[in-house]
């Protein structure tokens, strides 16, 4: 069935049909010997819209199923790979990697590919839901091209787990109209909230950042899980609360419309921002607070494993890579992919902030994900 | 005894039914509420009743379902009974038929859709921008418990507006053109007549919308932005967040718990209320 391009003789042909048509073999056998998938596969390709079900050259299906993030895409990169392969991406959008560990570990996600943050890896191959990577199968991923800090947390044990996708920071994003300037600190961040600013700021539906930040602003690391700085932690964000607009990971409709001014942000949130409204600025916390590095993994109950493949190598092509890094504005390790970016977008210094800027920040913690305290804190938080 | 035979197999389906979407999944949510969080989250079996000893730590999120459930109930109650009875009562035939539909119309949207319509009309630049023109300067109205309330009732007033609309079109207009003949003023027969005659339709209107806002979620969090928070927000949280499935568990059987005991005085209340009109009762 593989060689899907040998012509077939009209008898040969007939046979399969009645073959096809008594039932005693499955449509996709009878698409795979004739070569009219072949045919479907190219029309559809020609049609947008028209959904072949066997792909060209191999065959992949006719769908991978993607478990990402808000606004971390570009579009019409998937409607390419779906020109290019005939299956087509369904995107599910996340907000935390805690939501997206518990929809694996409830099993039956029926996702293809996710994108885990560097922190969440260890936690998914201790608990085996991660397919260790053929990487024959991503001839487009070099691991040379990558810097290491933002590849190494997909290999554990020298097993490649995941093969990193964009990096970035959670900073600041403020409205400087209203905020009278830049804020650069979780300091001014969180006392501004209960003063000046009240009512205007928002901080993440996300334990890791919300409870980070607040630790960072006492000075602790960005991930204790020391019950005497996780209770100061707790204390600042609880005072915090009902001064607050929003505790949301979508905050660019509230940033957008003026009724927030500050909030908590990644690096492409802030870009994306940033390019349209130019009175948002995006600033990282001069105390600290988080660098982080997302990768592209396969869960091992991936329905569409071939496909899965298909779609990663895909999107590691830098010229692929270099048109999504266009879209969303989180910065790439890849120096293929940099070589093909623009010299505006690598000068960027929300997209490439300067060494200096990055030196406080850290790396989330895998104890993070999983420690029952913080998990609870954020709960006690949110229902305060 | 064939009879007693052929009723029980006719019934078999719907037991069947019962005890595969019902039962089983209830049994399952008690036997997680006995166990533990696995060390990475999740669950882990086990016998212990700390989960229960803990749900005190949600006490907010309880209050907060059981103040804005019956708050929800009452306000959309007070909205739809007018609704209901203008309907059913005062409007011509002809034009019955096109209002209701226009009552029934939002509903074949979306509520996730339509609540994020509210976002627009709530947040800076919808009412309070209008308010602001008359002088209510910087008034805040979305992501407070006042927008969920808005949220809660524009997203249940059909389910209470059709059963007391049913209750009111069955009304015997000829007990009240008899009490007109007797003598007595509108206002008294609406209260002795039309008021307890449409009763088994405000119980079951209340009764609906009252066990869907327990387990309501969505508006919460859209409305409240993150900051209002329910019984329902507290098991998404600690099903995917915290990803305590054994405390998620004994918080949905708390709420299981609750809910019984309020179907119960329910069922107390339509007993007393309006023993004979099970046509519009709920069981």
């Amino acid at each position: 069935m593989k060689d899907d391009n040998t012509p077939i003789s009209r008898k040969a042909f007939m046979e399969e049909l009645r073959r096809y048509q008594k039932g005693s073999v499955t449509r996709r056998h009878f698409l795979g010997v004739t070569g009219l998938g072949t045919a479907a596969a190219v029309m559809g390709g020609a049609i947008p819209g028209f959904l072949p079900s066997r792909a060209r050259a191999q065959d992949i299906g006719d769908r991978v199923v993607l478990a990402t993030w808000p606004n971390y895409h570009d579009p019409a990169n998937f409607d390419a790979f779906t020109d290019a392969t005939g299956a087509y991406t369904q995107v599910n959008v996340f907000g935390s990697n805690e939501e997206m560990l518990a929809k694996i570990q409830a099993g039956g996600s029926g996702w293809d590919v996710f994108v885990p943050t560097n922190y969440a890896i260890p936690t998914y191959v201790e608990a085996g839901l991660i397919e260790p990577l053929d990487l024959s199968k991503i001839p487009n991923f070099d691991a040379a091209a990558f810097e290491k800090r933002f590849s190494d947390a997909g290999t554990i044990d020298g097993v490649v787990y995941g093969v990193p996708k964009n990096w970035g920071t959670t900073g600041i994003a403020f409205n400087s109209d209203k905020t009278g300037g830049v804020v650069d600190s979780w300091k001014a961040f969180f006392d501004g909230a209960r003063d000046q600013w009240d009512g205007r700021v928002m901080v993440h539906d996300y334990q890791l950042t919300t409870i980070g930040n607040a630790l960072v602003y006492h000075g602790f690391s960005f991930n204790s899980v020391d019950p005497s700085e996780l209770a100061q932690a707790e204390k600042l964000l609880i005072d915090v609360k009902p001064h607050l607009y929003a505790i949301s990971s979508d905050y660019q409709p509230a940033m957008r419309n003026g009724d927030a001014w500050l909030t908590m942000c990644w690096t492409g949130d802030g870009k994306q921002m940033n390019t349209d409204m130019p009175e948002i600025g995006f600033a990282l916390g001069k105390e600290g607070g988080e660098i982080w590095s997302d990768y592209y993994a396969i869960p091992k109950d991936a329905p569409h494993k071939e496909a899965a493949y298909a779609l990663i190598n895909y999107l590691l092509t830098p010229e692929v890579n270099a048109r999504e890094a266009l879209a969303h504005g989180y910065p790439v390790a890849d120096s293929r992919t940099n070589a093909l970016l623009p010299e505006e977008l690598l000068n960027d210094p929300i997209i490439y902030p300067a060494a200096e800027a990055l030196s406080p920040l850290e790396f989330g913690a895998a104890v993070t994900l999983t420690d029952p305290n913080r998990a609870e804190l954020m709960a006690r938080f949110k229902s305060a | 005894m064939t009879q007693t035979r052929a009723r029980a197999l006719l019934l078999t389906p719907a037991g069947l039914w019962y005890a595969a979407l019902l039962l089983l999944p209830l049994a399952v949510v008690l036997i997680f509420s006995f166990g533990e969080r696995s060390a990475i989250g999740g669950y882990a079996p086990g016998f212990t009743l700390e989960q229960y000893a803990n749900l005190p730590a949600r006490f907010a999120a309880f209050r907060n379902t059981l103040t804005l459930a019956p708050v929800g109930t009452l306000a959309s109650l007070l909205i739809a009974y007018p609704l209901a009875y203008f309907l059913a009562v005062k409007v011509s035939p002809k034009w019955k038929t096109m209002l209701l539909v226009l009552v029934i119309v939002p509903f074949w949207t979306s509520i996730l859709i339509r609540s994020y319509a509210w976002i627009f009309l709530l947040g800076g630049k919808g009412i309070p921008a209008l308010l602001d023109v008359i002088g209510l300067a910087d008034v805040r109205l979305l992501n407070t418990p006042f927008a969920v309330l808005v949220g809660i009732v524009y997203g249940y007033l059909p389910l209470m507006v059709f059963p007391i609309y049913v209750a009111l079109e069955k009304l015997d207009k000829r007990l009240l053109e008899a009490a007109a003949d007797l003598g007595t003023p509108p206002w008294r027969a609406f209260l002795q007549i039309t008021l307890p005659l449409s009763m088994p339709g405000v119980l079951t209107g209340s009764m609906l919308v009252f066990i869907l806002l327990m387990g309501e979620f969505l508006i919460p969090a859209i409305l409240g932005g993150g900051k209002v928070f329910f019984v329902g927000n507290a098991l998404v949280d600690l099903f995917l967040q915290s990803r305590n499935w054994a405390f998620g568990s004994a918080v949905a059987v708390a709420l299981v718990v609750i809910m019984l005991i309020t179907v119960g005085i329910y069922t107390r209340l339509v007993k007393r209320f309006g023993a004979s009109r099970d046509d519009v009762g709920l069981m």
